[in-house]
């Protein structure tokens, strides 16, 4: 692995259902974002998706990639466009350091109307990625990371999900 | 005024904005499991016996939900209410209720985990206003940026922390109701008045208000009257005091005509007059009954009580020999 990697992209759409869902699973009772109708006193159009649910899709999206080993260190999230009912937010990550077992990748979530989320995220993955994603990224024997890498590394056979299950 | 209020919101920068927060419920499998299914995240780390909690729920543990965190102690956590916040981030965002920013949405959040949360977990928090930004015009409204920085902990252990930056905006004006959808009752055409800010210093002036009576603060050692109320007499600092009601005569001491900006419930332009009383003490509101150009430095006024929504009755005043059939109440 290294900095300029490309995440698969992921579609998410935005239902109702989960505008709602994640605001009442992050214990979140603003009314923008159940009440269609006090959302639009308040000068939004329709009721929109709030910022834990983003930052838990954000979350979600990076350890998809990397797999279950990885543990999120750090998450900032910048919101722009609202995540409004019907629209789709499309999320692209991309590969902006790797130090260590430390990987920093840059999230950009789209929406219809705009940039609905930049952000950063940290994570510490497994040495097997870092490894198994060398070796399909360089077609090098593993000598870079051999001293992270402390079993069997001539037959690193970690699978990286490219896309992430519904 | 604006600049005023700048000035005002930056003195809270620094102070408390949760102290001794504690969370509602320990770390727990259920809520890790409505979050994951809400989100879609199939992350098998979050489920099993050596489970933890998806990072990014770091907030939700925070929350108070449906029915709020329970008040604090008076004097040990500075806590008020069933938001868990300090006074001073109460009284920072009453501020900015009552100009007008009444609404709120969430711009930026910044989280770093030290460690993992497991259920069984039970987290403490503790939070900051670390900056109020100056005066900003969004898509959504014109407002001001709030930001709070958050030390999520589990016993003395520091597991999480978490900077959350909110927008209390004044709604831009609202886009008309969708046609297709149903309107099962008449809409609410105009927004509301913003709410007074009523503290422990100036309750008895809204008690007052609410029996139609004008009260003025008066110092219980050397009689100085004084309005609006404060905590202490400015002619002799004594904390004593009782009241005397205002007979309700007055003059316009002073006048402005609000042109621009407009804000939510009020058309300008409209007069907001310096209102001196006869008891020798001036309180700021409107002047009905005449036309916001026709008011007069020197004008004779009488105090009325006008009632603008089913929550909101305000002292007015109305211009002396101005009927009743001419009033504009509700217009500024």
């Amino acid at each position: 692995m290294r900095a300029g990697d490309v995440f698969a992209p992921l579609e998410v759409e935005i239902t109702r259902t989960l505008v709602v869902a994640g605001a009442i699973a992050s214990r979140d009772f603003q009314d923008v974002h159940h009440d269609p109708e006090l959302a639009r006193r308040r000068g939004s159009p329709d009721v929109f998706m709030n910022i834990l649910t983003t930052n838990g899709l954000v979350g979600r999206y990076v350890t998809d990639h990397f797999g279950p080993s990885a543990v999120l260190r750090k998450v900032a999230i910048r919101l722009g466009a609202p995540n409004y009912p019907g629209d789709t937010m499309v999320l692209t990550g991309t590969v902006e350091a790797v130090d260590g077992d430390l990987v920093t990748v840059k999230v950009i979530g789209d929406n219809g109307i705009g940039r609905h989320v930049t952000g950063t995220v940290v994570v510490t993955v497994g040495t097997g990625v870092l490894a198994a994603d060398t070796i399909t990224a360089t077609a090098e024997p593993v000598t870079a990371r051999t001293d992270r890498v402390t079993a069997r590394t001539d037959r690193v056979t970690v699978t990286l999900p490219t896309g992430a299950p519904q | 005024m604006v600049e005023d209020l700048s000035v005002r919101l930056k003195v809270y920068e620094g102070r408390a904005a949760v102290v001794g927060g504690v969370g509602k419920d320990p770390v727990n499998s259920p809520m890790i499991r409505h979050w994951c299914e809400a989100v879609g995240d199939t992350n098998p780390a979050y489920t099993g016996p050596d489970a933890i909690a998806p990072p990014t729920m770091l907030q939700v543990w925070t929350m108070g939900g449906l029915s709020g965190h329970p008040p604090g102690e008076a004097g040990r956590t500075g806590r008020t209410g069933r938001t868990g916040r300090s006074e001073a981030y109460e009284e920072l965002l009453a501020l900015l209720d009552g100009a007008g920013y009444t609404s709120v949405v969430a711009t930026d959040c910044e989280q770093e985990y030290p460690r993992a949360l497991r259920p069984g977990d039970e987290i403490t928090f503790d939070s900051v206003i670390e900056s109020v930004s100056e005066r900003k015009t969004t898509r959504l409204g014109t407002g001001y940026f709030v930001t709070t920085r958050m030390d999520v902990r589990v016993g003395d252990e520091l597991v999480g922390t978490h900077r959350f930056r909110i927008l209390k905006y004044a709604p831009a004006a609202a886009p008309p109701p969708k046609r297709s959808e149903p309107q099962p009752q008449p809409q609410k055409q105009r927004p509301q008045r913003p709410r007074p800010v009523i503290n422990r210093d100036n309750a008895g002036f809204w008690e007052g208000v609410e029996r139609h009576r004008l009260l003025i603060q008066r110092c219980a050692d050397c009689a100085t009257l004084r309005l609006p109320w404060l905590p202490g007499c400015n002619a002799c600092g004594s904390p004593e005091w009782d009241t005397v009601e205002a007979c309700g005569d007055g003059t316009v001491h002073s006048y402005v005509v609000m042109h621009h900006p407009p804000f939510p419930a009020f058309d300008p332009p409209y007069a907001v007059g310096l209102i001196e009383l006869v008891e020798g003490v001036r309180m700021v509101s409107n002047v009905i009954g005449v036309p916001y150009d026709k008011v007069r430095i020197g004008m004779p006024v009488r105090l009325e009580f006008a009632c603008y929504d089913e929550e909101l009755e305000l002292p007015v005043f109305r211009a002396a020999g101005a009927g009743e059939a001419t009033a504009e109440v509700g217009r500024g």
